[in-house]
């Protein structure tokens, strides 16, 4: 019985030392979050609670940054919604690995369900078919959990750090740049590219109608304009599952 | 906004993106999705993203915007994609977007 303990830690202790390499990103861009909220005077139980309510770094950002904007809290909403649409996508391609589950255990999976830990969830279950259902969790928490204990503090710390701030220094500029260090390692194909191309001069020309309506007819036009430009330019593959 | 509606917006927010995340994981084998509806979702980052990144970045702080090329954050924002591209590193993208942010400010 010590030997399986021991085997248990070892899966937890795994999880853990595949997304520590990962942790100086996620700080800054907790921070970012932090200071956002802080920004548009969120109080400091809202400002960093949300990151444990929403936990998702580019939509809570954007959140604040249309409160700021003084948009309607429907459209609030719903962005922070449009932009959390690719938890689905990750949610289909993990289901698979999941399956018989208990239901506990999948809503922990889904509320702990980030960029990072789906990549190397995804990447490492499809190294080791072999693995246990018990044994996949187990990796699963030991990357989701200490990303989530590294995401409160960081949000704390910018929350505090931003509030103390001078408006003079711009921090606020770090919204959009830490979007760009999201969004650019995502552009691997033509495809994503014209995405985001018609999605960035839509929002401009649309910019100004109201209630950041503006936004959500932009990313419609850059999926619809990634889409056409996959079915004309790039022929998809038979069988490709991406 | 009063406190009650930034409450209801965080909540409904993310009692939303839990939905989204437990979706599939929960339906697994019951439900196929589409085709096409896979196909649309794999541009829904990179549209979003960019139609969030492209305003903010042209809009100047008094709310109007700015195409011109002495605007410090249009300059900043293509040199941190260029960044972002050769590295594919957030916190190098980051610091150096600001760095350049901060010194195109003290030239221009």
């Amino acid at each position: 019985m010590p030997d399986k303990k021991n085997e248990e830690w070892q899966d937890w202790l795994e999880g853990i030392r595949a997304i520590a390499p990962l942790l100086p990103a996620a700080l800054p861009f907790g921070m970012m979050a932090g200071l956002a909220a802080a920004k548009v005077d969120f109080d400091a139980l809202l400002g960093i609670g949300q990151s444990a309510i929403i936990f998702a770094g580019a939509s809570q950002i954007a959140m604040s940054q249309l409160i700021g904007e003084k948009a309607l809290p429907a459209m609030a909403v719903l962005t922070v919604l449009l932009i959390n649409l690719r938890f689905a996508m990750y949610s289909a391609s993990l289901s698979l690995h999941l399956r018989g589950l208990s239901g506990t255990k999948k809503s922990l999976v889904a509320y702990l369900l980030t960029d990072q830990a789906y990549a190397l969830a995804l990447a490492r279950f499809t190294l080791h078919p072999d693995w246990s259902l018990d044994r996949k969790f187990r990796f699963y928490l030991g990357t989701a959990i200490t990303l989530w204990i590294v995401w409160m503090a960081s949000t704390a710390l910018g929350y505090y750090l931003g509030a103390g701030l001078p408006p003079s220094w711009g921090l606020e500029f770090g919204v959009p740049i830490t979007f760009i260090a999201l969004m650019v390692p995502g552009l691997r194909d033509s495809a994503t590219v014209a995405a985001a191309c018609v999605g960035g001069v839509m929002a401009v020309i649309a910019a100004p109608l109201p209630n950041n309506l503006g936004l959500f007819l932009a990313a419609l036009c850059g999926i619809a304009a990634g889409y056409a430009w996959e079915s004309i330019m790039l022929a998809p593959q038979e069988g490709d599952d991406t | 906004m009063s406190t009650t509606t930034l409450w209801f917006i965080v909540l409904a927010a993310g009692l939303g993106t839990f939905a989204l995340r437990l979706s599939f994981i929960q339906l697994a084998d019951r439900i196929a999705l589409p085709r096409p509806f896979i196909r649309a979702l794999r541009f829904v980052p990179a549209a979003v993203l960019s139609a969030i990144i492209l305003p903010a970045v042209l809009r100047l702080p008094d709310g109007t915007m700015s195409y011109a090329f002495d605007n410090p954050r249009l300059l900043a924002a293509i040199g941190a994609t260029l960044i972002a591209w050769a590295t594919r590193n957030a916190l190098v993208t980051i610091l150096g977007g600001m760095a350049l942010f901060w010194l195109l400010g003290w030239l221009i």
